[in-house]
């Protein structure tokens, strides 16, 4: 279709004038308030329990591990799991008891999901979201979160800064570390499994990594795919982790990284194999291995399945990347 | 953000097309890749507080003047003289500066005990105004208080008993002027400086001249060497005015002079994309043109006339400064080009620009043909300092409908003008000699010029005087969209598109010739470099 002239179309800018930086109304400096006024809190849990919490389980058949953790922390709570899909947030949200439900917010992208006012609308509607910066430490966005959790709202934040462009996690920022050195309130650890091959990054998203094959994906065919493919999915939550006394923020960030290597490692293994494995200190790194990233690709395991139960350590399936 | 100085675009790929104005209406045109577009600077912050600035400016007069209040006694005679309906442009939205000075002056006599105090719209040989024009410049406050008792009057240059002869300047200008404003104690001369080009000792040695003054400098060769009009050293027709002030202020006319500067704001919100470059058009902005655009291609041409002559301009008051004479104008012409200049580098072999549907002559009327080269050639070609923005020899490209159309009421000697004399000849110096004495002096038009709202019998003259220059320098005038038996009556070609207009002007600047784009109004001034 033939783009219309304008002025029916909004004007191209001339080459030899320096564009303004424009009047920043999304992205960080986005309103959001509003998203958490009574109204708007009631519209979005019926939204959230009715639309939303059915749809993301008939496209991921869900288990639930470890929601008994949550009771031994007082909410606010900073929830820090590991991020590989966009359904991660709303999968997330809706497997939270009700009561925690809605009263949490996102911590979401702000140059992603809040550069336009249409997602700056959608996202705080839907999901609650705020906007963080991820690229760097950024007061503004800190003092929003922890005025927020102060407030009573519980947060869910990647620490990873965005999804896994390759399957494997990527290093922890110390953002939730940050924030519960700060307000004092709990990390609870989740590692949500499963969620690639249902609705992974895309092959285009994903052209800097290996070309993704998808974590626990059936096969190379997985490997690219757009749309969503219906596919189980696992998310445990974590026993609640406070910064010991004198702990800074990085060695906590770590700590809480180590938390979710754990809980993937139960989902991969079980629990008492995972618990040994910390008691020995071998604890699999949930970054994958160093080498190059065929290298890594291949060694994705396949996720474990509720039929066929965890495959045995050392004989998961192997596929050869797509050259 | 504090506002943006003028600006010269050079058109790409990327360009989105450029505004024209054509009368009534505009277009949208894609200009050739590397012209250039001139952008007027945004308009500068206004006075936070007019009435105080007036107020100062009269107590703390430039130049070799007292303070207003001093000059004021009970007993003396007291002319307060104004600019007429050509300025400002658009007329601006109320208060109009005019009011605001003159009420501030009246209240200044009133407290010194001035009785006989004679207001004096500055006429020269333009119209008379209307008692809603009048209303609009003054305020009901001032014109009810004066009309109602005749000592609000209007310069007339053909009324013998209200004229005094001064003498002659060493040039042999014979310097002639309104009595009452040359016989009072002092004469307050209100201005409202538009442009570099008004104000100074133009304003009383033309605003309250007679035709016998007026015809010293307002013919063919001054205006040749009027290099521009804008610049006053450069310019003969300032020149010759200033011989003729001095010459006033030698008399012992006792002037003191109030001019006033405003900025650029020359739209309304409504018509703000008339003043924003077209790459920052909002969604409204586009919208509003789409809708304004198909509105006027279907409204009758006289509809939109009335439609646009409402537009009240939300030009503010930028400066104002009072004393004496050259140097308060000169204080106020450089805030003009502080607010208009913008500075282009070298000339081009075709300037091209979009006249709207006013100048000066032609406030609630018709723009008629004259009155469209008159803008084209006479002002916005004269917009410059140093050298003209089109070389010698280039072309100038107009877009305008240039109607065969005259308001008899406002022009009727521009009809007979249009018929008798351009039908014989487009030279200026040819008309002046050959025709311009009759018109001048015709008692038909001296009637309607002293009696109803006519310009005077000799203006249509003046306002091809007024192009002398333009058409001694260019090659080739061309203009887009024109009715095309009144452009080749003046001797200028018509086009019906840009794209003809341009291959056109090929045959007279070569083949790539450079471009440039005048994009006013708002007004602005290029100072070629």
């Amino acid at each position: 279709v033939r783009r219309p002239a304008f002025p029916l179309s909004a004007p191209t800018w001339p080459g030899g004038v320096p564009r303004p930086a424009p009047e920043r109304r999304v992205g960080l400096d986005y309103d959001h308030s509003w998203s958490r006024r009574y109204p708007v809190r009631l519209a979005r849990a019926v939204v959230l329990d009715n639309v939303t919490r059915p749809a993301a389980r008939l496209v991921a058949p869900t288990t639930v591990r470890g929601l008994e953790h949550l009771a031994l922390a007082e909410a606010p709570v900073i929830f820090a799991a590991n991020h590989a899909s966009h359904l991660d947030t709303p999968l997330l949200l809706t497997t939270l008891p009700v009561g925690l439900r809605h009263r949490t917010v996102v911590a979401a992208a702000s140059d992603y999901f809040f550069d336009k006012t249409w997602k700056a609308v959608l996202w705080s509607f839907a999901l609650s979201a705020i906007p963080i910066e991820r690229t760097k430490v950024n007061r503004r966005s800190a003092d929003v979160a922890a005025e927020l959790l102060e407030d009573g709202w519980s947060l869910v934040i990647f620490p990873e800064g965005g999804r896994s462009p390759d399957g494997w996690a990527q290093p922890f920022r110390g953002g939730a570390a940050y924030l519960a050195r700060r307000t004092g309130r709990p990390v609870v650890p989740v590692y949500i499994h499963g969620t690639r091959p249902v609705l992974g990054k895309s092959a285009g998203a994903a052209a800097t990594g290996p070309g993704g094959r998808p974590l626990g994906g059936s096969g190379s065919e997985a490997r690219g795919r757009r749309g969503i493919h219906r596919s189980p999915v696992t998310v445990v939550f974590g026993h609640p982790i406070t910064p010991d006394e004198g702990e800074d923020a990085r060695r906590f960030s770590a700590r809480v990284e180590t938390a979710v290597a754990v809980l993937a490692d139960e989902v991969a293994t079980d629990w008492w194999t995972a618990r040994r494995r910390v008691a020995e200190g071998t604890t699999p790194s949930a970054r994958g291995p160093e080498g190059s990233a065929w290298r890594r690709s291949w060694a994705l395991a396949p996720p474990p399945s509720a039929e066929a139960g965890p495959p045995e350590p050392g004989l998961s399936e192997r596929t050869w990347p797509k050259l | 953000m504090s506002p943006r100085p003028g600006f010269v675009l050079e058109v790409d790929r990327s360009t989105p097309p450029t505004l024209f104005w054509h009368g009534e209406r505009f277009t949208l045109e894609r200009l050739p890749e590397g012209s250039r577009v001139i952008y007027a600077p945004e308009p500068l912050a206004p006075l936070e507080d007019p009435v105080a600035a007036i107020r100062h400016a009269l107590t703390h007069p430039l130049g070799d003047s007292s303070p207003l209040p001093d000059l004021l006694r009970p007993g003396m005679k007291l002319t307060i003289c104004f600019d007429d309906v050509s300025l400002p442009l658009p007329p601006m939205q109320a208060p109009d500066a005019r009011q605001l000075v003159i009420e501030q002056v009246l209240d200044m006599a009133a407290g010194a005990g001035v009785d006989d105090v004679v207001l004096v719209a500055a006429l020269a040989l333009h119209r008379r105004m209307t008692e809603a024009e009048l209303r609009h410049a003054l305020g009901d406050r001032v014109y009810d208080a004066f009309a109602p008792h005749g000592l609000l009057t209007q310069h007339d240059a053909e009324d013998p008993d209200n004229l005094i002869f001064l003498g002659q300047t060493a040039h042999g200008e014979d310097v002639e002027i309104n009595k009452r404003a040359a016989t009072s104690d002092l004469l307050v001369y209100v201005n409202i400086n538009l442009v570099a080009m008004d104000g100074g000792h133009k304003s009383v040695a033309t605003g309250l001249a007679s035709y016998r003054s007026l015809r010293h400098h307002h013919n063919p060769a001054t205006m040749r060497h009027s290099r521009s009009f804008m610049d006053a050293p450069a310019s003969e027709l300032h020149s010759a005015n200033w011989r003729m002030g001095r010459l006033i202020a030698e008399s012992g006319v006792r002037v003191f002079q109030i001019e006033t500067t405003l900025n650029t704001d020359t739209f309304p919100s409504n018509f703000a994309f008339l003043q924003r470059r077209e790459w920052e058009w909002s969604l409204r902005d586009r919208a509003t043109y789409a809708a304004a655009s198909a509105a006027l291609d279907r409204t009758p041409a006289r509809v939109a006339r009335q439609i646009f002559h409402a537009i009240r301009s939300p030009h503010a008051l930028r400066s104002v400064h009072a004393g004496e004479v050259e140097a308060v104008h000169a204080a106020t012409t450089a805030d003009v080009w502080e607010q208009q200049g913008v500075v282009v580098e070298g000339q081009t072999d075709i300037l091209t620009m979009g006249l709207p549907y006013i100048c000066p002559y032609n406030v609630n009327s018709i723009m008629n043909p004259i009155l469209v080269a008159c803008l084209g050639l006479g002002y916005f070609f004269n917009l410059y300092r140093g050298k003209p923005l089109v070389r010698q020899g280039g072309v100038l490209i107009l877009h305008h409908p240039t109607p065969w159309e005259f308001h008899p009421g406002h022009h009727p000697s521009y009809i007979d003008f249009f018929e008798q004399v351009l039908s014989q000849t487009t030279d200026p110096g040819v008309m002046s000699e050959q025709y311009e004495q009759s018109f001048a002096t015709d008692p038909w038009y001296v009637h309607l010029y002293r009696t109803g709202h006519a310009y005077h019998g000799v203006h249509p003259f003046y306002m091809w005087y007024w192009c002398a220059h333009a058409l001694e320098h260019l090659g080739r005038v061309i203009i887009v969209g024109g009715d095309p038996r009144a452009v080749r009556r003046m001797g200028f070609s018509p086009a019906s598109t840009m794209a003809d207009a341009l291959e056109m002007a090929a045959d007279v600047v070569g083949p790539s010739p450079t471009l440039t784009h005048l994009h006013t109004p708002p007004i602005m001034m290029a100072d070629v470099q």
